[in-house]
C-alpha cells in the first residue's frame, strides 16, 4: 500500500515536471535565459579561478587602461582597469558572486517570512489576519527603496543589512500572494478531508495547503530575484549597500562615478554585467509564469 | 459610491497609524537618542542633555511620546530640519512641485509610447515585431535606471552635446516660480528660450525615469489587449462594422489605462530618488537622500510620512477614478 503510493505521486510528480519543461523548452528565448544564467552563476562559484588578476590588486602603473579592442587597450586587462589599476573583468566576476548571493538571500528571507505569514494570515483569519494585513499595508505605503534607505541608516551600511533591509520591503508580496492562494484552497474538499480525518493546522498549512500555493509562488520568487539584484546593485549605488573595495556591481558603478567620461568602460561593463543578468532571470521569469498558469497554457 | 470611499478611507486609518509608528520608531531605533543625533559630532554636555530631553518630551514614558508626535503630525507638525532649521513639511512642499514635474512628464513619456507599443504587438501577435516590442520592454524593464543615467549622460550630455547635465534651467536665466512647475513657469515668463533651456533639462531626467513604466504599461497593455481581442463583444463590434481603432481604444484601453498608472506611483517615487540623484533635480528624492547622508534624521521622519501620505492619497484617487469607471467594483 505505502509503496504504492509513493510510486502514484512520484509518477505525478515526474510527469507534472516534464509538462512544466514542454512549456518551459518551447520559448527559446526562456532556454537562452536558463543557459546564460547557469554561466552567471558558474562564474560566481568559479571565480577564483577564471578570473584572470584578484578583484583588488592594485596595478598602479596601469591604471584607466582602456579594454583591449581600444587604442592602448592590452590583452593582460580585457576590459580595462579602474582608477586603481585593478581589474575590471576580474572585479565584475567576482562582483556576480556577491550579486547572486544577496538575490538568492534576499528572496529566501522574504520568501521564507512572507509564506509562514500569509499563511497564518489566510488560515487563522480574525483579528491575526487584520493585524498582519496592516502591518503590510504599512511597509507597502512606504516605496522600497526610500524604505530600505531608512532601514539602511538605522542599521547602518553594508551589503548585508541592504539585504535584510531590502527583504522587508518584498515581504507584503509573498504574504498577500499566500494569503489569496491560501483563502482559496480553504474551502476545498481535500482539505476539509483532512480536517476530518484529524490533521492538526500545522499539517494543514504546511502539508496540505502550501504545496498547492507554490505555482504562483515560484514566480513571485523568481521576479523578486531579478528586483533583489536591481535594488542590492541601487542601494550600493546610493553608498548605502556594499562598501568599497568589495566589487558588487552597484558600488563598482558608484566607485567609477568620478571617471565615466575619462575611463567610460569602468562604469559601461558593471552596468551591462546588471542588466544582462536581470534580464536572463527575467526572461526566465515571464516564462515560468506561462508555464504555471493554468489559464495561458491552453491558449 | 459614498459607501465605497468611506470604506476605502477607513482601511487608511491603520496604515496612517502604522506609518506613523514606523517613523516615530525610526528616530528611536537609531544608534544614540535624539539629543545625540541633534548635537552631532560635536557632542553635549551631560546637563545639557538632560534639559534638551525634557524640553524635547523625551523624559516621558515612549506611549505618550507617540501620541504627542502623532498629535503633532495631525496639526501638520511634522518636525523641523536639523540643518535649514525650517520646517521639515515647508521644506517637502517646495520641493514637491519638481518632484511631481518630472512623474507626470515620465508618465506621459512612458505612456504615449507604451500604449501604441503595446497595442502594436498585440494586433501583430507573434510576428517578429511582436518579439521585438517585447523584447525592448523586458531589457527595459531589467534596467538598472542609475546607470541608464549615467549612460544617456556620456551619450547625450557628453558626446554629442545635446542636453545639459544637471539642474531644472540654464543658469543665465531668472524665472519667477509660480506653479513651480518650470516648464509652465519659463513659459509665463517673458525671459526668452527659458522654456527651451527647461526642456532641454527634463528630457533626460523624464526619459530615465519613465524606462521602467514605458515597459510595464507596453507589457500590460499588450496582455490587456489580447485578453479583450478574443471577447466575443469585440468581435461583434467588429461585425457591426466599427473601425477596428474604435474598437480597441473603446474597449481596451478604457479599464486598462488606470490601474496601469496607479500602480506606478511607488514605483515613480522610489526610482525619482535614483533619477534626481544622477541628474541633481532639485526635488524630494535628491533631497531625502541629502538628508541621509547629511543624518538630518528629523526631514527623513517627515519625508518618510509625507511620501507615505502621498502613495496613500494618489492610490485611493486610483481606486475611485476605477469605480467610477467600472462600477462593478463599488460592490
Amino acid at each position: 500500500m505505502t509503496s504504492s503510493t509513493t510510486t502514484t505521486s512520484y509518477s505525478v510528480r515526474s510527469q507534472q515536471w516534464r509538462e512544466f519543461w514542454f512549456y518551459f523548452s518551447v520559448n527559446k528565448t526562456a532556454v537562452a535565459g536558463l543557459v546564460f544564467l547557469i554561466g552567471v552563476v558558474l562564474m560566481a562559484i568559479l571565480a577564483d579561478v577564471i578570473s584572470p588578476h584578484s578583484p583588488t590588486e592594485q596595478y598602479r602603473e596601469f591604471a584607466e587602461i582602456p579594454p583591449a579592442w581600444m587604442e592602448g587597450g592590452q590583452m593582460r586587462f580585457f576590459l580595462g582597469t579602474d582608477y586603481a589599476g585593478r581589474d575590471m573583468l576580474s572585479r565584475i566576476i567576482h562582483g556576480a558572486r556577491l550579486s547572486l548571493i544577496a538575490g538568492c538571500i534576499v528572496v529566501l528571507m522574504s520568501a521564507s517570512i512572507g509564506v509562514l505569514l500569509g499563511l497564518v494570515a489566510g488560515f487563522r483569519g480574525g483579528w491575526v489576519e487584520t493585524i498582519i494585513m496592516r502591518i503590510m499595508d504599512t511597509i507597502m505605503a512606504v516605496p522600497g527603496l526610500l524604505m530600505a534607505l531608512v532601514l539602511v541608516a538605522v542599521l547602518g551600511p553594508g551589503l548585508l543589512n541592504a539585504m535584510v533591509a531590502i527583504a522587508i520591503t518584498y515581504t507584503p508580496s509573498f504574504v498577500r500572494l499566500t494569503r489569496a492562494s491560501t483563502m482559496t484552497e480553504l474551502n476545498k474538499d481535500y482539505v476539509t478531508a483532512s480536517k476530518v480525518a484529524g490533521a492538526g493546522p500545522m499539517r494543514l498549512m504546511f502539508i496540505s495547503i502550501l504545496p498547492n500555493c507554490m505555482a504562483p509562488l515560484i514566480v513571485q520568487g523568481t521576479l523578486s530575484f531579478s528586483t533583489a539584484i536591481l535594488d542590492t546593485a541601487a542601494l550600493g549605488f546610493l553608498g548605502m549597500g556594499a562598501q568599497a573595495p568589495l566589487p558588487e556591481w552597484g558600488t563598482l558603478i558608484a566607485e567609477n562615478r568620478d571617471l565615466m567620461l575619462s575611463a567610460p568602460w569602468t562604469v559601461t561593463f558593471p552596468g551591462i554585467a546588471i542588466l544582462l543578468a536581470v534580464l536572463a532571470i527575467n526572461l526566465m521569469g515571464d516564462c515560468l509564469r506561462d508555464a504555471l498558469d493554468p489559464k495561458l497554457k491552453r491558449s | 459610491m459614498f459607501k465605497f470611499l468611506f470604506k476605502r478611507l477607513l482601511v487608511l486609518v491603520p496604515v496612517f497609524f502604522g506609518v506613523t509608528l514606523v517613523a516615530f520608531g525610526f528616530i528611536r531605533a537609531l544608534p544614540g537618542d535624539p539629543v545625540e543625533v541633534l548635537a552631532g559630532e560635536r557632542g553635549v554636555s551631560p546637563e545639557r542633555h538632560a534639559e534638551l530631553m525634557a524640553k524635547l518630551g523625551l523624559d516621558q514614558p515612549l506611549w505618550q511620546q507617540y501620541l504627542s508626535y502623532v498629535g503633532d503630525v495631525l496639526q501638520g507638525d511634522l518636525g523641523t530640519s536639523l540643518i535649514t532649521n525650517r520646517p521639515v513639511a515647508e521644506e517637502f512642499f517646495e520641493l514637491f512641485p519638481a518632484t511631481a514635474e518630472l512623474a507626470i512628464c515620465a508618465i506621459l513619456f512612458a505612456v504615449i509610447l507604451g500604449i501604441p507599443a503595446g497595442i502594436i504587438a498585440a494586433v501583430k501577435r507573434g510576428t517578429w515585431i511582436d518579439q521585438g516590442i517585447m523584447s525592448i520592454s523586458l531589457a527595459g524593464y531589467s534596467m538598472p535606471i542609475f546607470w541608464w543615467g549615467l549612460l544617456l549622460i556620456i551619450l547625450f550630455s557628453n558626446t554629442l552635446n545635446l542636453t545639459p547635465v544637471s539642474g531644472r534651467l540654464s543658469f543665465l536665466f531668472e524665472v519667477e516660480p509660480v506653479t513651480g512647475f518650470m516648464l509652465i513657469d519659463s513659459l509665463l515668463s517673458d525671459e526668452k528660450g527659458a522654456f527651451k533651456s527647461a526642456l532641454h533639462h527634463l528630457v533626460l531626467p523624464a526619459i530615465v525615469l519613465g524606462t521602467i513604466p514605458l515597459a510595464v504599461i507596453a507589457r500590460q497593455t499588450r496582455s490587456a489587449m489580447l485578453e479583450v481581442l478574443s471577447e466575443d463583444y469585440v468581435r461583434t463590434a467588429k461585425a457591426k462594422g466599427l473601425s477596428p481603432l474604435r474598437v480597441i481604444a473603446i474597449h481596451a484601453l478604457r479599464n486598462a489605462m488606470i490601474t496601469v498608472i496607479g500602480l506606478q506611483v511607488a514605483v515613480l517615487l522610489g526610482g525619482a530618488i535614483l533619477t534626481e540623484t544622477i541628474f541633481g533635480w532639485p526635488g524630494i528624492g535628491k533631497w531625502i537622500i541629502f538628508s541621509v547622508f547629511s543624518r538630518d534624521y528629523f526631514a527623513v521622519q517627515g519625508g518618510l510620512l509625507l511620501i507615505a501620505g502621498c502613495v496613500m492619497v494618489v492610490n485611493l484617487t486610483v481606486d475611485l477614478l476605477y469605480g467610477l469607471i467600472n462600477p462593478r467594483i463599488l460592490h
